[in-house]
C-alpha cells in the first residue's frame, strides 16, 4: 500500500512539477494554522459560544431567569417575583381554594394545627412522599430520618431527630407547618416543596416513624409470616 | 483556422482537477468539522460568578438535582435556585466563606445572582424540560455527566439531529423513572420495552419544538 501510495504522488510530482510540492505546502500551512487557531472539537472555552448561521437565534422576548434589558422591573428581571401576600392568579382562578385559610394550605384548622394531614393518604402518596423526602429531607435529617444527613459532618450539628417522641406527638399540621415555614435553623421549603409534595412528605414520615418504632403487632399477620422466614 | 488555446493549455484540465479537488475536499472536511454545534458549543465553560461545584454537591454529598432544580418536572423550564436555597444550609455550612459572599449579598438584596447561562437552544425552539424527565430522559441525555463536573461546561451539541436522533431512537436514552437524576447510574433496561409500555411516542414534525 506504500509503495503504491508513493508510485502515485511520484507519478504527480513528475507531471505537475514542483508547483505541485508548493500547493502541497501551502495546504498543509492552511491546515495546520486552522487547526492551531480554532483548536478541536469539544475543548473547553470561555469564550461565548460562535453562531455560526445566528438567525433568529436571539429574539426580542424575554425568557424566565434573564436579564429583561429594559430598568422597568425591579433589578432588571425578566419576570417579577410575587408581591408579599398575593397569589398567582393562574393557580385556580375560579377556585378560591388555593388561596383560602384551610386545613390544606395552612395545616391549621381554626387556629389549631389538624391532627392528621388533610389529604387522602394512598400508597402513591405515600411513594410520592418517599421520593420527595430523599430529595428535600434526606441531605439534613438522613435516609431514617435520625437527623444523621450528610450535612451533620459539614456544621449542620442541630438537625432534629425525627425518631424522638415529641415529633412522633406532633400533629401533622404542625409538621406541615415547619416544612412550609421553617423552624430555629431549618428554613422554610414553601419555595422549593409545592403543597401536595409536603402533606405527601407528612405521610411518608409517620410511615418512616412506624417501620422503626412500630410494634409486631403493627404488622399485618400474612406480612409478619413472610418477614419472620 | 487557428486553436484558441496554445497546446501548453492543455496541462490546466488535470491540475485543476487534482488541486481544486484537494482543496475543496478540505474546505468540505474543515466546514463539516467546525461549523457544527459540536464544535462551536461544546467545551463551552464560562467562569461562573460563584465557584459553585456540581461534583462537590451531586456526587459527594448525594443531594438531588431536583433540591435546587426543584421546577424541572412541572415546568418547561429548569430552574436555576434562588440564594435562599443555598441559604438552606449555607446559612450554617461555610458561613464565612469569601466565594459564598455573592450568595449572601443576593439573599439580603434580592438582586439575583448574575449566573451565566451556558446550555441554551435558540429562541425558536420549545425545548419543554418537564415533559422529558417524567418520561424516562435522564439529565445526564443532554447535559452531560454534571455529577463529575466542579464546573460546568457544555458537553452535548444540543443541535437539531442531536435532539432528532433521540426522537427517532429514544429507547437508547429512556430510563426508569427513580433513575432520571441520578447521572452515574449504569444498570440495564430495556428500552423498547419502556417505550412500549409507557406509550412514549416522542414526535418529528416541525411545530413539536417549532412553534
Amino acid at each position: 500500500m506504500g509503495d503504491l501510495f508513493e508510485k502515485v504522488f511520484l507519478f504527480l510530482l513528475s507531471f505537475f512539477g514542483s508547483r505541485f510540492k508548493i500547493l502541497l505546502g501551502l495546504i498543509a500551512l492552511a491546515t495546520i494554522s486552522v487547526v492551531s487557531i480554532a483548536g478541536f472539537r469539544g475543548d473547553h472555552t470561555r469564550n461565548r459560544p460562535l453562531y455560526v448561521f445566528p438567525d433568529m437565534d436571539w429574539q426580542f422576548k424575554l425568557r424566565p431567569q434573564t436579564k429583561a434589558g429594559f430598568h422597568v422591573w425591579q433589578n432588571d428581571m425578566s419576570s417579577r417575583p410575587q408581591v408579599l401576600g398575593t397569589v398567582a392568579q393562574r393557580d385556580g382562578f375560579t377556585d378560591n381554594a388555593t388561596w383560602a385559610d384551610n386545613a390544606v394550605n395552612t395545616g391549621k384548622e381554626a387556629g389549631q394545627f389538624v391532627a392528621v394531614g388533610p389529604l387522602p393518604t394512598t400508597l402513591d402518596f405515600v411513594r410520592r412522599g418517599q421520593s420527595r423526602y430523599g430529595v428535600y429531607c434526606q441531605p439534613c435529617h438522613g435516609a431514617q430520618g435520625d437527623g444523621n444527613g450528610i450535612t451533620k459532618k459539614l456544621g449542620m450539628t442541630t438537625v432534629a431527630n425525627l425518631m424522638e417522641q415529641r415529633i412522633i406527638r406532633m400533629a401533622d399540621g404542625e409538621i406541615f407547618n415547619t416544612i412550609s415555614l421553617g423552624k430555629n435553623t431549618m428554613m422554610g421549603y414553601a419555595a422549593q416543596i409545592p403543597i401536595e409534595d409536603r402533606w405527601a412528605i407528612v405521610a411518608y414520615l409517620r410511615a418512616l416513624q412506624l417501620s422503626r418504632l412500630g410494634l409486631e403487632a403493627d404488622v399485618p399477620a400474612p406480612v409478619l409470616e413472610k418477614l419472620k422466614k | 483556422m487557428p486553436s484558441i488555446f496554445p497546446r501548453w493549455a492543455n496541462q490546466f484540465g488535470p491540475k485543476l482537477l487534482v488541486g481544486g479537488g484537494l482543496i475543496g475536499t478540505l474546505a468540505t472536511a474543515g466546514v463539516t468539522y467546525y461549523f457544527t454545534p459540536k464544535y462551536t458549543r461544546v467545551g463551552y465553560q464560562p467562569i461562573q460568578p460563584v465557584p459553585f461545584s456540581h461534583r462537590v454537591h451531586s456526587d459527594q454529598l448525594g443531594i438531588d438535582c431536583r433540591y435546587c432544580h426543584n421546577g424541572v418536572e412541572k415546568s418547561w423550564f429548569s430552574n436555576i435556585p434562588a440564594a435562599s436555597t443555598c441559604m438552606n444550609c449555607h446559612s450554617l455550612i461555610l458561613k464565612d466563606d469569601p466565594r459564598l459572599q455573592p450568595v449572601r449579598d443576593s439573599y439580603q438584596s434580592g438582586t439575583p445572582i448574575p449566573w451565566v447561562q451556558i446550555h441554551k437552544v435558540p429562541d425558536y425552539v420549545y425545548f419543554n424540560h418537564s415533559v422529558h424527565v417524567n418520561r424516562g430522559i435522564s439529565c445526564v441525555s443532554c447535559h452531560g455527566q454534571v455529577n463529575e463536573m466542579d464546573e460546568v461546561y457544555h458537553a452535548k451539541p444540543l443541535s437539531m439531529s442531536f435532539c432528532l436522533d433521540c426522537h427517532r431512537k429514544p429507547e437508547d436514552n429512556i430510563r426508569p423513572l427513580d433513575k432520571i437524576t441520578q447521572l452515574d447510574w449504569k444498570g440495564q433496561v430495556d428500552g423498547k420495552q419502556l417505550v412500549h409500555d409507557w406509550k412514549v411516542q416522542p414526535g418529528e414534525s416541525c411545530s413539536v419544538c417549532h412553534r
